[in-house]
């Protein structure tokens, strides 16, 4: 670590946006049990909070794209899938 | 059965007229056996438990088919053996199909199998049991296999009829909990071609790139209403169930009812009792969710101000805690005016301290006893001055009686060495003699050799050879000399003294 690096709590944390909808749930809950035991101190607890923001947004949008798209798959010639159509309940 | 007849009836028909005929040979008549029960019989289906099997290194299948009271030999061709649906075991139930022919070496009928399946519930169940068995030796239902199944998949698949209540079911349940993507692999769920169907779609997904145009989906569900066993049997299927044990992405399986379990649930890597709880198990609820989310929300907020408030609290007691720096500072200067105020006291005391003992010291300081020191000096001098020339004078003849002395035994000494090697010194009335020519006739000599004197005295005048020769003489004698001079040194060095 260079000696420029500034300690923080989520330089070695995984990127917000790279996490699963699971993952960030599970990260906000800890944030949230670690800010609520209080052995925090001041700048670590704003560090968290704002992670914990982070986290929520990204949990947010994943629930947000709750859209029912329904398509069916097309064959090829050779059985594999090559393209889809809506799909009709027959 | 009519051919049949029709062929027996040729023989007798031509029997009485057929006495001279020649007799048929054993081929020949083999042969029209033959002929005549393949094209009497045709294709035949027929229904019975597999006795012996027997397969030699070429391929072929040889068995027999037999019920209480029958045996039909049978025999499948190697490339018929590849396709049989079932594998032929002993005890098996089965249908088989085929064609009666005869085996003309061994006099024998047996029925060439084309097809052949289980026949009857308890037959599938028995060969069930035994790829299941087959199947879990391998490995293949180990729980170290399982594949996690995502929590919120962005893409759920579904291997399962496009028509029907099942497809209906799990859409409606994953709009109910969470709207999601849903892609559908259209496959027959019955009959032959359900099982390399739903093969080909749990690989087609799986040959989906992540990425691609096509979403390739994070959730496998393998679908079937129920029905029998012998509707459900696809996915009873050696190959259906390792597509799904080969399938990267996770698979649930829900086929038939909670109590049909087929093969594909046993490899799958979770298994939903219908479809509608397949849905339920590949997402969660929306609402749930949110309502979480929003609480974890509160929680944080609640959290931090509290942790805030806390903050402020212990701040606001620490510093009604802390004393007023006017207070901290009234405290030194108190101590700084009680010290300046001992300090010109100090000062003074010190002083006077100083002074005393000065004014002691000076009041031992006087004339009287300076001159008194001066005086004990002068007359320490003086008497030092009169000690000093008796003491310079013996000093002095101290010194030239040692030099005096020292001086003679230098001249005494100063030849001795000289008389050590044989020569003598010759003392005249005037001294050392150094020539014969100093010497008269009559005259005393003294001879110093090295170890003492003699006397002597001249008899002759001065001749160089003479003298030469009588003081040679003396020489000669002069151990005598030496011998008469215990007897005459004494008075001699008397004399010469």
């Amino acid at each position: 670590m260079s000696p420029t690096d500034a300690p923080s709590p989520s330089a070695d944390a995984p990127a917000v946006a790279s996490m699963s909808f699971e993952q960030a749930m599970a990260a906000l809950e800890q944030i949230v049990a670690q800010l609520e035991s209080g052995r925090v101190d001041l700048e670590q607890s704003i560090t968290l909070y704002e992670r914990g923001a982070e986290l929520r947004k990204h949990c947010e949008a994943k629930l947000r794209a709750a859209e029912m798209k329904v398509e069916q798959i097309v064959q090829g010639a050779d059985g594999s899938a090559v393209d889809v159509k809506p799909f009709e309940a027959g | 059965m009519s051919d049949l007849l029709f062929e027996d009836d040729e023989p007798e028909a031509s029997g009485p007229n057929g006495d001279n005929a020649p007799p048929a040979t054993v081929s020949e008549l083999s042969a029209r056996i033959k002929r005549s029960l393949e094209d009497g019989f045709g294709r035949v289906r027929v229904r019975g438990e597999i006795g012996r099997v027997s397969r030699p290194r070429s391929g072929h299948v040889y068995l027999d088919l037999k019920d209480d009271r029958a045996v039909i030999s049978g025999v499948v061709w190697r490339g018929a053996a590849q396709r049989l649906e079932v594998s032929p075991e002993e005890g098996l139930e089965v249908v088989a199909e085929g064609k009666i022919t005869t085996f003309p070496g061994q006099s024998k009928y047996q029925i060439v199998i084309e097809q052949m399946a289980p026949a009857g519930v308890g037959a599938l169940m028995a060969m069930l049991e035994a790829r299941k068995k087959k199947l879990a030796e391998e490995g293949l239902f180990g729980e170290a296999r399982k594949r996690e199944v995502p929590f919120l998949p962005d893409v759920i698949g579904v291997v399962s009829s496009p028509s029907g209540a099942v497809i209906r079911d799990i859409l409606h349940r994953l709009s109910d909990r969470f709207p999601r993507p849903v892609l559908l692999w259209p496959v027959a769920v019955q009959g032959e071609k359900c099982a390399p169907e739903v093969v080909a779609a749990i690989q087609g997904f799986n040959a989906l790139a992540p990425g691609g145009q096509i979403p390739r989906p994070d959730v496998l569900i393998v679908a079937r209403g129920g029905g029998s066993v012998e509707d459900l049997w696809g996915f009873n299927e050696e190959i259906v169930a390792r597509a799904v044990a080969a399938s990267e992405i996770p698979v649930i399986s829900a086929v038939g009812h909670e109590t049909d379990t087929t093969l594909i649930d046993f490899v799958s890597d979770r298994r939903a009792p219908t479809p509608t709880a397949a849905a339920e198990m590949a997402a969660p609820v929306r609402g749930e969710l949110l309502a979480t989310l929003s609480g974890l929300e509160e929680r944080r907020e609640r959290a931090l101000s509290r942790l805030l408030e806390e903050r402020r609290t212990r701040l606001r007691d620490l510093a009604r805690a802390l004393p007023r720096p006017d207070e901290l500072a009234a405290m030194a200067r108190q101590r700084l005016d009680a010290v300046g105020e001992r300090l010109p006291r100090a000062l003074m005391a010190s002083a006077n301290m100083h002074q005393t003992r000065l004014a002691r010291v000076a009041a031992r300081l006087s004339s009287a006893s300076l001159v008194g020191r001066i005086e004990a000096g002068r007359e320490r001098a003086a008497l030092f001055g009169d000690r000093l020339r008796p003491a310079l004078e013996r000093a002095v003849g101290q010194t030239r009686d040692r030099w005096e002395k020292s001086a003679r035994l230098l001249e005494v000494f100063s030849y001795k060495a000289t008389l050590s090697r044989g020569y003598a010194a010759v003392r005249g009335a005037s001294g050392v003699a150094s020539s014969a020519a100093e010497l008269a006739p009559g005259e005393t000599l003294e001879i110093e050799f090295s170890d003492g004197r003699v006397t002597a005295k001249v008899n002759g005048a001065a001749s160089s050879e003479a003298g030469a020769g009588k003081l040679d003489t003396m020489s000669n004698k002069r151990a005598e000399a030496s011998k008469r001079r215990k007897k005459k040194s004494e008075p001699s060095q008397g004399d010469l003294f």
